[in-house]
Order: structure tokens, then sequence, then C-alpha cells
């Protein structure tokens, strides 16, 4: 039952996802966390940090990640079923019917509006993640850096989290060392 | 054969795509136009613009839709599971190690790091799609404005619901 509703929940989140993965983050923090209660928002962002850190499609990543932590293994298939699903139905009907959805007036019109709203549902959570993330005033220059190395250099992001995670492991050591 | 050729290209785009959805839009384009030829530029480019307009992940849109147009719904089902079993594999992996170790300092610290470059990379993402495609109009600045605020001060606010809204609204500004 539990592994039916993840994957309705996935599915309906797969369904209204324009823009990419990270559109999804909003979705699906409201479906796990707000609504049904089946994670916290610290572990709620444990799986956003380690969905980003893997390669491959992020939503999968994020999909397989809760659904795991939800149910096990049938909650990580439920929820990438859920995730995918959606997609391939759609496509493949409007691989069979359309060439070009851009030509529709109708379609544009609606993308107008929708594509501000995905922005701000991007950029909200993301915000919010900083508060768990626990930055500091001291520890802001680490996203802000992020942040401005992507826009105004376009450095990829692996980079980025392979940076992190350098910085990370020898803090660790630092740690562990002093401890002796 | 071309099953095959299918699920080695997309599994390959799996295991290396890192960086999100439009960074494995370059890759899938050279697999697909410069090495396979399965289609050319501009045919790549109006199959990337529906993916854009279709929901879901657009790579597994971009994956659905070459599959399709090489090899029908089978195809289409062969590349979008390529492209998921990589993240099957390694998340099984990870999952192995990250509960066993999770209380271990190299992984906490490691962990610690990596949130807010995280956000940082989220909030990035959010900044790039405000460009001159996103803000058309005074309206795309009150749905931005709107759905800000939606999410700040309500309590409990369906994603789904604010872009059914804003996609009305796009609609009917338009009828105006």
């Amino acid at each position: 039952m539990l592994t039916l509703k993840l994957f309705w929940s996935f599915f309906k989140i797969g369904a209204f996802t324009f823009g990419g993965g990270y559109a999804m983050i909003a979705m699906v923090k409201d479906a796990l966390v707000d609504r049904n209660k089946w994670m916290d928002e610290d572990e709620f962002w444990e799986s956003i940090t380690l969905a980003q850190a893997l390669p491959g499609v992020f939503a999968i990543n994020m999909a397989l990640y809760t659904g795991n932590k939800i149910k096990g293994a049938a909650g990580s298939f439920a929820a990438m079923m859920g995730a995918t699903l959606p997609s391939m139905i759609i496509i493949m009907v409007i691989a069979s019917f359309f060439r070009d959805m851009n030509e529709y007036e109708t379609v544009r019109n609606v993308f107008s509006g929708i594509r501000p709203c995905v922005a701000a549902l991007i950029i909200v959570p993301g915000i919010k993640m900083l508060k768990k993330a626990k930055v500091t005033w001291a520890t802001a220059w680490i996203p802000i850096g992020a942040c401005l190395l992507i826009l105004l250099f376009g450095i990829s992001p692996v980079y980025l989290i392979i940076a992190a995670i350098i910085a990370g492991v020898i803090y660790a050591k630092w740690f562990a060392a002093k401890r002796e | 054969m071309l099953y095959l050729q299918l699920f080695w290209v997309f599994f390959k785009i799996g295991l290396f795509g890192f960086g999100g959805g439009y960074a494995m839009i370059s890759m899938i384009r050279m697999e697909v136009v410069d090495e396979y030829q399965w289609m050319n530029a501009a045919e790549f480019a109006d199959l990337i613009a529906i993916s854009q307009m279709t929901p879901g992940p657009i790579s597994i849109n971009t994956a659905t839709f070459v599959g399709f147009s090489e090899a029908g719904w089978l195809g289409s089902v062969v590349a979008t599971f390529s492209l998921c079993l990589p993240s099957v594999l390694l998340m099984a992996l990870v999952l192995a190690l990250f509960f066993k170790h999770k209380e271990s300092l190299y992984v906490k610290k490691p962990m610690e790091y990596m949130m807010p470059v995280v956000a940082g990379l989220i909030i990035a993402g959010g900044l790039l799609m405000c460009d001159r495609e996103t803000f058309t109009s005074w309206l795309s600045v009150v749905i931005f404005g709107g759905t800000v605020a939606a999410q700040l001060l309500l309590k409990k606010v369906s994603p789904i619901l604010l872009i059914v809204i804003s996609g009305i609204l796009g609609w009917a500004f338009a009828l105006l």
C-alpha cells in the first residue's frame, strides 16, 4: 500500500515537472516531507545532496534514494517507475503525433506563465536548504562561491562537488589527528 | 543490434553524466548526432525543444524520444532504462556504504561540506532560468513574485497547484 502511494506521488510529480530535475525538489519535499511525513527535513536535504553528488539523472537518483529510505528496494523501484512513466507515456504520444509543439500558440502562452513559476520553485527551496546546511555568515562564501563560479564561469558542478568531498576528507583527517 | 547500441549509448550517458540535464544533452548529442548519426542537428534541436516542453526530467524525455524515433516503443523503453541503470547500481553501492559508515567522520564531514555547495548549485540553476525568455512581461514578474511569496508565507502549498495556476495565467493573459 505504501509502495503504491509512493509510486503515485512520484507519478504526479513526474507529470508536472517542467524544466529539469531541480524543479522536482519543491514537489518531492511537498509530497514526502510536508504532506505524508515519510521523512523529516534533515533526511530530505541529505538525500538531495547525495542525489546531486552521484552521476546520472538527478531526478532518478532522488527518487531512488528517497524511495529506498521510505520502503527499501520496493520503494526505490516504485519511485523510479513513478518518476519515469509520465515522461515516457507523454513523449511516446507526442512523438507519434506532433513534430514541433512550439508552433502551437496556446502551448507557448501556457509556458510563458509556467517558466517564472518554475524559476521561483527552484530558488526558494535552494535558499531554504542553506538554513538546513547550517550555513552561517562565516561559511556563506561556500554556497555563494559555488553559485558565482557556475553563473560567471560556467564551471561544471562535478568539480565543485569533488572539491567539497576533498575538503571534508582533509578536515576529518585533521580532526582525527588532533584528537590523538 | 540497434537495441544493443541504444543500451550502450544511454548506459554510458547515465554513468558519466554529471551536472544535470543540460550537461547530459550535449553528451547525448555527441553520440546521437555525431557518432551514430541517428538524426541530424536540426532534428535533434527539435527533439530537445519538445523534451523541454513536456513534463519530466529532460534527459529521460530525450532518451525516450531518441529510442522511439529509432526503434519504436521498445526502443524508448530500452533507452530510458539504460539511462537509469547506472544510477540504480551506483545508488545500491552508495547506500550500502553510506549507511554502514554514516557515523564516520570521513562520511559526515564531506556531507557537511557538500550540502552548502549543492544549495549553491540549486540556486544557480534557478537563477540561470531567470533570463529574457523567462521574464517576457510584467506578468512573468508577478508570477515569479507570487510563487516566491506563496512558498515563504504559506505553511503548506502545493507546487503542482502553483504550476497549474501559472500556466492558466499565461494562457489567459495572451487572450487579453
